[in-house]
Parts: structure tokens; C-alpha cells; sequence
């Protein structure tokens, strides 16, 4: 039998010649071509993140033990680990740390919470259901970039729509961009609406895969609505919660346009999330090593914190 | 049971599902309508108080404004070309790759699938300053590959085609193969075919990723003829005062393209996402 088609490079045995002769030493030629042939599939997606996430994740730890030179004189002189030293007694970094897990708190279970109402409602079955779908998915096509824009026309002290509610609601203006403790919600509201259109699909097909069987026993129990949704809905729906809740987290800790839209990380740092911070260290400042080791740092914070996921949540979701 | 009395009932629920139904719509797309009704309006209309909700009437100055101050058909053109390449690229890179750990046999495919779940963890912000480096010295800068390569392979999306690509009896491959079909051609002819929900969920995610993409193409575009529509839109901020009538108008340019891909390709994306976020 030969190969019909051009990936021959390799020369494939068929499986029932190799089957026909079951000698050792075939059998492992055949396995030793199924690898190679394997890896040549894998090639172009290994290449592309052997370049752009493998290497650069070993350039940034090389890069972090070295000093910039912000004069561009070419001297960078090796200081170990004495960067992370700096950064983590740092107050600033410090301070950019806690405002990047404030912000975390703020648009994860906030998010995935409204997203989970939205689900639950989106997947009852009534007439005009595919029309409000398409509405509660639709966040998901208006970039973080553009979203950004329509709320600072929303959040704006002057002419802005949002206080104009809340003074006829009786309550006072808030000074949304320039108010510290406003700023950093009035960041995490935005990326909590931009982020509801992908944790909506996803919910919402969780949701559609729950079989129906199920419903129906618990109905023929007597059971209600409340219980029909805490001892079915919520476990089964586990899973895809833990997948959003990852998704979520590791979106939240990258959350760039929006500060640098809204705040540009003020007011008095008050939005300054460490992403913000190693963009102005690395690419304004100059000082490439040491935006290097924030940088580490962060990964491995993200890092810790997915793993805490994982073991603590996980053994509670139940797979089905 | 007596049938006026649950028919009631059913009514008074559909009233309050569909009173909930339209305030939550409503009230998400508050964002969206407000600006689209901004953007029809006139400047003395906008600093007006209380502010208008509904323009006068429509008043496409503003559209003019903008198109006539920056090239957005430009930045579209951009943001288009950038986005399907990237769309198509990972559509290959993922199905080879899928088909390679979903189908095939090897030693090595536990280690490798693992190695590529671990891209998922590594954040983008540890591989920023290097990629840049890389990009510079490469000569990439204000140049499509640069806005391009970094994202031609994707792991989410080979682990969601893996996913689907389980579902495909193994049998159908052990038949293929003793009438000599060669592997590629039964991924081409026989697994990309049925895979078709799964692609096109992966090529929607794909491509409102990158058209949404800001740090990169803000980092590698310097000239004004390279930047995409996101980095683009943010140049109507840096005027002296915002006149939101036209950011808006510009807001609206940029997102109609991926709210005509959304409302086509959104069924099809829960669909495809449901086979892979869910089926672990």
C-alpha cells in the first residue's frame, strides 16, 4: 500500500502491514515514524510558542537579574536577584499589588455572578429567547478599547449621564476618574460589563448541557424551583462555573486598556494595577530589568493563586 | 386540576420573565444606545442639562468629522486584514495540532498536550518586554507580521478542537486507514468536515480577540498608516476637549464589524463553546 497523500516525507507504514508483521524491531520503527510524523502536526503551533511565550518567559527571568541602563550606553550590569529585593519591599509595587487583588475582588464574583443570572434567564424557554441571547452575548463584540470610551462619556463629572441618575435618585455626584476610592469601581464596573458577553455564552451553554432528564425527576420528586436550582443546576453546573472562574481571574490580573483609557493608573495611584505599572517602567522609564522582575512576580502570583483554584475548588466541583 | 386558574398563572410568569427579560437588555445596552444617540447629535445638544437621551435628529456630522480627521477606513482595513489572518493561521495551527493529540498515537503526547495547557498560565504581561525585543530587532515594528505572528497559534483553541475532535469514533480512523487513507487527508476530508461547529466557534474567537487586541498594537505601530482601529479610536481622546459627539461616532465605526459578526455567528459560538468549556 502506498501513501496517497504528500505527507509522505516521512514514509508512513500502513497500520495492516505493520500489523502482518509484528517483528520488535518494526513495531518500534512504526512507532519511532508515528512520533515523527506526530510531531511534524504539532511543529508549527510548537514554533510559535517556542518563540513568542516559551523563550520570552525565559528572556524575562535572564532580563530581571540584570540592571537597565536608562541612558542606552549599553551597561547592564548583573545584580542577581537584588530587583525582586527592591520591587517587594517596595511600597509602590506593594501598594500596585494590593490594588491589582482589590480589583480582582471587585470584577471576578461580581461578574461571573451577573453573568449567572443572565444564563438562568436567558435559558428559559419562552418565545424571543434568540433575540435577548444575542443582546446578552453582545459585550463580547465591543472591544475593552471602545467600551472604555462610552464610559467615560457615561462616568464624565460635567455632562455625564451617571451622576445625572444618581442626583435624580437624591444621591450626590461622584467624582468617578478623580476620586481614589471611586476611580478603581469606576474601572471594575466597565471591565465587569465588558467581560459579561463571554462569561454569559459560556454559563449559558453549561446551562444547555445540563440533560433534562434530570429536571424532570426532580419535578416528578415535588421538588422547587429553589431546590430544583441548588441540588441540580449549581452541581452540575460546577465545572463550567470553575472555567469561568479561572478565565476570569487570569483575565482580571491582565486588564490593561481600560486603566490606561480611564486613568492612566491615577488618581494617586489609585488604579496603578501592576500591569499598568511594568508597561511604564519598561517602555517609558527604561528600566527593562527591573519591569522584568515585576513581571515575574506577577506570573508567579497568578501562578500560586491558579494552583489554590485548582486544589481548593476543584475537588469540590463534580465532573459528570 | 382547573385549567383558567394555571393558565393565569402561566400568564402572570410570562409577564414578570418577560418584564425582567427586557429591563436586564435594557439596562446592558444603556452603554451602547447612549452612545450611538450621542453620536447623532450636535454639540450644543451634548452639553445640554438635563442631558438628552434621544438626539434631534440624524445628524451625521459627526461621522463626518471623524472620517474626514482620521483614516478610519484605514485602521478598519488594518484591524481587518490583521484579524483574519490571525483568525486563519490559528484555525490550521490548531487543527493540525488538535488532530495530532485527539487522533494520533504517540510517546510524548501527555508531556507535550501539557506543555501546551501551560501557555494558558504563562500572562501575556511576562512575555511583553522580550516579544518586543524580538519584534524590534526583527525589523517587525509598524509591519503586519509583527501585529500577526505572535498570535497564529493558539492553546485554547487546539485544546477546544481536541475536545470536539474526541467525539469522532476512533473506529472511523482505524477504517480510513486500512483502505489507505493517509493522515492528512483524513483530517481533511473526514475530521475537518464534521468539526465544522467547532471551527467556526474557534474562527469568531479568534478574530474578536484580535480585533480587540490594545497593548500589542499599541506597543509595534508608530505610523499613523499601521495602527489598528482600537489604537486608532484612542487618538480622538488626546484633543485638547473631548467633543464626545465624534469619539462616538468613531466608537460606532469601530465596533459595527464585530457586532455584525456577533449577531451572525453568536448560536454558532455558544454551540462550538459548548463543546469545548463544558466536556472536560
Amino acid at each position: 500500500m502506498r501513501l496517497a497523500n504528500g505527507e509522505g516525507l516521512v514514509g508512513e507504514q500502513s497500520a495492516t502491514r505493520a500489523m502482518a508483521r509484528p517483528h520488535a524491531s518494526s513495531a518500534r520503527a512504526r512507532s519511532r515514524r508515528e512520533t515523527a510524523i506526530s510531531l511534524l502536526y504539532l511543529l508549527p503551533s510548537l514554533i510559535v510558542f517556542g518563540v513568542f511565550i516559551f523563550y520570552p518567559l525565559f528572556k524575562s527571568i535572564y532580563l530581571s537579574l540584570f540592571a537597565s541602563d536608562p541612558f542606552g550606553l549599553g551597561r547592564t550590569p548583573f545584580v542577581g536577584l537584588r530587583q525582586y529585593e527592591i520591587a517587594l519591599k517596595s511600597q509602590s509595587y506593594r501598594d500596585g499589588l494590593g490594588v491589582t487583588v482589590l480589583y480582582t475582588l471587585y470584577t471576578v464574583p461580581l461578574g461571573i455572578l451577573i453573568a449567572l443570572g443572565l444564563a438562568v434567564l436567558a435559558n428559559l424557554r419562552v418565545r424571543g429567547i434568540g433575540f435577548f441571547r444575542t443582546v446578552y452575548a453582545l459585550p463580547i463584540g465591543v472591544s475593552v478599547g471602545a467600551a472604555s470610551i462610552v464610559f467615560l462619556l457615561l462616568y464624565n463629572s460635567r455632562a455625564g449621564v451617571l451622576n445625572y441618575f444618581l442626583n435624580t435618585l437624591g444621591l450626590p455626584s461622584v467624582e468617578w476618574l478623580t476620586e481614589p476610592r471611586a476611580a478603581l469601581w469606576a474601572v471594575a464596573i466597565l471591565s465587569i460589563w465588558a467581560g459579561i458577553g463571554f462569561n454569559f455564552i459560556v454559563l449559558l451553554s453549561g446551562l444547555q448541557g445540563i440533560p433534562e432528564e434530570l429536571y424532570e425527576s426532580a419535578r416528578i420528586d415535588g421538588a422547587n424551583n429553589a431546590r430544583i436550582f441548588r441540588s441540580i443546576t449549581l452541581p452540575m453546573l460546577m465545572p463550567t462555573l470553575f472555567f469561568v472562574l479561572i478565565v476570569s481571574t487570569i483575565n482580571a490580573f491582565q486588564s490593561f486598556a481600560q486603566i490606561h483609557i480611564l486613568t492612566k493608573g491615577g488618581p494617586a495611584n489609585a488604579t496603578n494595577v501592576v500591569v499598568y505599572s511594568i508597561y511604564r517602567e519598561a517602555f517609558f522609564n527604561f528600566q527593562t530589568g527591573y519591569a522584568s522582575a515585576q513581571a515575574v512576580i506577577l506570573f508567579v502570583i497568578i501562578l500560586i493563586l491558579t494552583a489554590i483554584q485548582f486544589l481548593v475548588i476543584e475537588r469540590r466541583v463534580h465532573y459528570a | 386540576m382547573s385549567e383558567p386558574q394555571t393558565f393565569g398563572r402561566r400568564a402572570f410568569q410570562l409577564t414578570i420573565i418577560y418584564a425582567l427579560l427586557i429591563a436586564t437588555a435594557l439596562f446592558l445596552l444603556f452603554p451602547l444606545l447612549y452612545g450611538l444617540a450621542i453620536s447623532f447629535m450636535t454639540a450644543d445638544e451634548i452639553t445640554v442639562y438635563p442631558p438628552k437621551f434621544l438626539p434631534d435628529g440624524l445628524n451625521l456630522t459627526s461621522y463626518e468629522t471623524v472620517l474626514s480627521r482620521l483614516p478610519i477606513p484605514r485602521y478598519l482595513f488594518n484591524s481587518l486584514l490583521i484579524s483574519t489572518t490571525v483568525m486563519i493561521g490559528q484555525l490550521v495551527t490548531a487543527s493540525l495540532a488538535a488532530y495530532a493529540f485527539a487522533i494520533r498515537r504517540f510517546r510524548g503526547r501527555g508531556l507535550i498536550f501539557g506543555l501546551f495547557l501551560s501557555t494558558l498560565m504563562i500572562p501575556w504581561e511576562v512575555t511583553l518586554i522580550p516579544n518586543f525585543q524580538t519584534i524590534q530587532a526583527w525589523g517587525w515594528t509598524d509591519n503586519y507580521l509583527g501585529l500577526i505572528a505572535p498570535f497564529v497559534a493558539t492553546a485554547f483553541g487546539t485544546f477546544m478542537l481536541r475536545q470536539f475532535f474526541l467525539t469522532i469514533p476512533q473506529e472511523l480512523h482505524d477504517a480510513a486507514t486500512i483502505d489507505g487513507c493517509g493522515s492528512l487527508r483524513y483530517l481533511v476530508q473526514i475530521v475537518l468536515p464534521l468539526s465544522r461547529p467547532a471551527l467556526g466557534t474557534l474562527a469568531i474567537y479568534g478574530f474578536l480577540q484580535t480585533w480587540n487586541q490594545f497593548l500589542w498594537p499599541l506597543l509595534v505601530t508608530n505610523q499613523k498608516e499601521m495602527r489598528t482601529i482600537q489604537i486608532g479610536l484612542n487618538y480622538l481622546l488626546n484633543e485638547e476637549t473631548i467633543s464626545f459627539n465624534n469619539t462616538m461616532a468613531g466608537v460606532i465605526l469601530a465596533i459595527i464589524p464585530t457586532m455584525v459578526l456577533l449577531i451572525v455567528g453568536q448560536r454558532q459560538l455558544v454551540r462550538g463553546l459548548t463543546a469545548g468549556a463544558v466536556k472536560g
